[in-house]
């Protein structure tokens, strides 16, 4: 064990080092005060823990298994692989663990209305899942490219009582959705409550959907220790805005023996300008409420984005994985559409599973770095989420119409 | 004081109510900017709040937001502002400039770099929309050391302690939010307005202040204006900058003004 003391982060003003904080227009200053007041007084309440594991097992289905994935392992020919598998969680992805908790917020403050963003579409169907759940009114912000590439989940959301609103501003993609849904809170933030669903954003957010997915890791951790009386060596995620790379790696931050490695999308290649990976080739600015990694012109305008995955397609990233980066505590690294479609084919045929196309950026580089370590090192790939509403971007770019 | 701080200074003392005016820089074009500016002042205004495009201005409703993409499309950003702040100086060395955006394209150029040239130009202060007073100590060190003011926004949400900080930490005016939303969503609603200005004035000190989103024309400046120190128009400037031939924009901006001040002056 090292002496150093415990992590603790972020600071009451909500910064990770030099990242994160609360950069928003004034009109929502007051409602970040109650969320963090709130969220303060909750995190200390066993009722709110107590319901919220309730609903985590009842309603989510965790814990989810950590599953060992042995052909996949065998055509790395290396390491051995375990997959957390999120993928199994009701929706489909992490993203219900955060929407989950949020809502119980919502509920807390009197709120009636969720409004949430979102890119592949699994946030706002977890989004939408739960406000039907609750009964409270709904809409989820998409960029109308988004729209375009994730029509089953945009139906889900239909399906499930949500309205999906359009955004046509920018490049339509996450970005814009997330502005849009700003301009909304903005609006009406008396009754509505926004669920952002990854670690960015401004105080509280990053921590608290930290909070609400770190769920993840503390299950793996547990597993891991069950079935193989020891840590793994390493924790392969994708990162977007880093939500389920983080709720994977925070539980083990203070385990000095885990390695970390976060997976940005390498979209075309980074050389190209074509990706989504401002931990490895962005610079520190502010955007959407913290300071954080961002891909941005040399005038501070926000880059077009492009990967393959909606998901991924972010130019920026969660002010606590910016602080990892500069610290060391995690590495940040990126492969592109082609890798990651690679992957998708691979567990596909080597294990019968399905993944996103987000998370298949991690399978990939995870499968890369297997065939490199000894057969006795062990790694744990967070499998974000299910492929289902991929089928039909991989089934164009197969040149078949489903 | 400021320039700016005279300017505001010296309407108090002749009780008048101050007309801020806002228009994006290089919307719709770059060399339409300069003569929109001196119109604005030619109309009536009293100082100019020049937008500075960004990518994702998410406080913005669609009119400004429009307005930052024709600018965008012609790669007008800070740079470029500061350019066309310094074009309108050489005819106007009187009318107070702000520069109002989004923190990133002043962070990316840099505090100090940034303030240098902006001071060099004549600009007088600026609004960055996505910068509470918590989070503007850097910003507003770099600002005053070249004789800058760094504006802040009060909104309808913001609690009366909160109030009495940013006042404390403000300089040049307040600019009050007149509700809650994007820019050009709504009208202000003078009963509304005039209940929290009471309120913010008392802890506001000497500084004035200005009310802003939803002033639209003559009428509704008139009915905010006995509760403030001025009004500040933008959106509805913006949708004549969206609008026909661009040679007679500087024409129509000037008479969309005037309407304004002098029905402020009436008032």
């Amino acid at each position: 064990m090292s002496n150093r003391p415990p992590y603790e982060a972020p600071t009451p003003e909500g910064r990770f080092g030099d990242y994160g904080g609360r950069f928003v227009a004034e009109t929502l200053s007051h409602a970040l005060d109650e969320l963090t007041r709130l969220y303060a007084e909750v995190s200390a309440d066993p009722d709110f823990h107590r319901e919220l594991m309730k609903e985590l097992g009842d309603y989510v289905g965790r814990p989810t298994p950590l599953y060992c994935a042995e052909r996949l392992a065998a055509h790395a020919g290396g390491a051995r692989i375990y997959l957390k598998r999120e993928d199994l969680n009701h929706t489909g992805a992490h993203k219900i663990n955060n929407t989950v908790g949020q809502a119980m917020l919502a509920s807390r403050m009197g709120k009636t209305r969720l409004i949430a963003e979102t890119g592949a579409g699994q946030h706002g169907v977890a989004t939408a899942t739960v406000a039907a759940r609750l009964g409270l009114e709904c809409r989820v912000y998409m960029g109308a490219e988004d729209i375009a590439r994730q029509s089953i989940n945009v139906y889900r959301m239909k399906l499930l009582g949500a309205e999906v609103a359009p955004v046509n501003s920018g490049s339509r993609t996450l970005k814009d959705a997330m502005n849009e849904a700003m301009r909304d809170w903005v609006t009406n933030v008396e009754d509505t409550h926004y669920i952002i669903g990854s670690v960015a954003g401004p105080h509280p957010y990053p921590m608290l959907v930290r909070d609400f997915q770190a769920v993840i890791g503390v299950e793996a951790r547990a597993q891991c220790l069950e079935a193989e009386g020891r840590l793994p060596d390493l924790l392969v995620a994708c990162v977007g805005g880093g939500s389920n790379a983080m709720g994977l790696f925070h539980p083990f931050v203070d385990d000095d023996g885990v390695d970390m490695v976060g997976v940005e999308a390498g979209g075309e290649g980074l050389a190209t300008g074509r990706h989504a990976a401002p931990l490895n080739a962005g610079i520190p600015g502010v955007l959407h409420g913290s300071r954080t990694y961002l891909m941005d012109d040399a005038d501070g305008q926000i880059n077009e984005t492009h990967s393959i995955s909606a998901g991924l397609d972010y130019p920026g990233v969660g002010p606590e994985h910016a602080y990892w980066k500069d610290l060391g505590r995690a590495r940040y690294t990126s492969v592109t559409d082609d890798e990651a479609l690679g992957a998708f084919r691979v567990l596909n045929r080597t294990e019968g599973i399905m993944p996103a196309l987000e998370s298949s950026h991690a399978v990939a580089w995870a499968l890369d770095e297997a065939a490199r370590r000894p057969a006795k090192d062990l790694i744990i790939v967070n499998l974000s989420g299910r492929g289902d509403k991929d089928i039909h971007t991989v089934a164009g770019i197969d040149g078949i119409e489903v | 004081m400021s320039r700016l701080g005279e300017r505001l200074h010296a309407l108090r003392g002749e009780g008048r109510k101050a007309l801020n005016t806002y228009v994006v820089a290089g919307d719709p074009h770059p060399e339409v900017t300069v003569p929109a500016l001196h119109a604005l002042v030619r109309g009536g205004a009293d100082m100019i709040e020049l937008g500075v495009p960004f990518s994702d201005p998410e406080a913005e409703g669609p009119a400004i937001q429009a307005g930052m993409e024709r600018a965008l499309r012609h790669r007008v950003s800070l740079a470029g502002t500061l350019d066309m702040a310094r074009a309108f100086r050489t005819d106007d060395v009187d009318t107070p400039i702000i520069l109002m955006g989004y923190l990133n394209p002043f962070l990316r150029m840099g505090y100090d770099v940034f303030c240098e040239r902006a001071a060099a130009v004549g600009v007088d202060g600026v609004i960055a929309v996505n910068l509470p007073p918590e989070e503007a100590v850097d910003f507003r060190t770099s600002l005053s050391a070249q004789g800058m003011d760094l504006v802040l926004l009060v909104a309808p949400t913001t609690t009366v302690e909160r109030a009495a900080y940013i006042a404390s930490e403000a300089s040049g005016f307040i600019y009050y939010v007149s509700y809650r939303g994007v820019t050009g969503a709504h009208r202000a609603d003078a009963e509304a307005v005039a209940a929290r200005l009471d309120e913010l004035r008392s802890v506001a000190a000497e500084l004035p202040v200005l009310v802003g989103f939803g002033i639209k024309d003559g009428p509704s400046a008139a009915r905010i204006a006995p509760h403030a120190d001025g009004v500040v128009v933008g959106t509805v400037l913006v949708e004549t900058m969206g609008e026909g031939a661009a040679a007679d924009i500087p024409g129509r901006l000037e008479a969309q003004v005037r309407e304004i001040r002098q029905a402020l002056d009436a008032a």
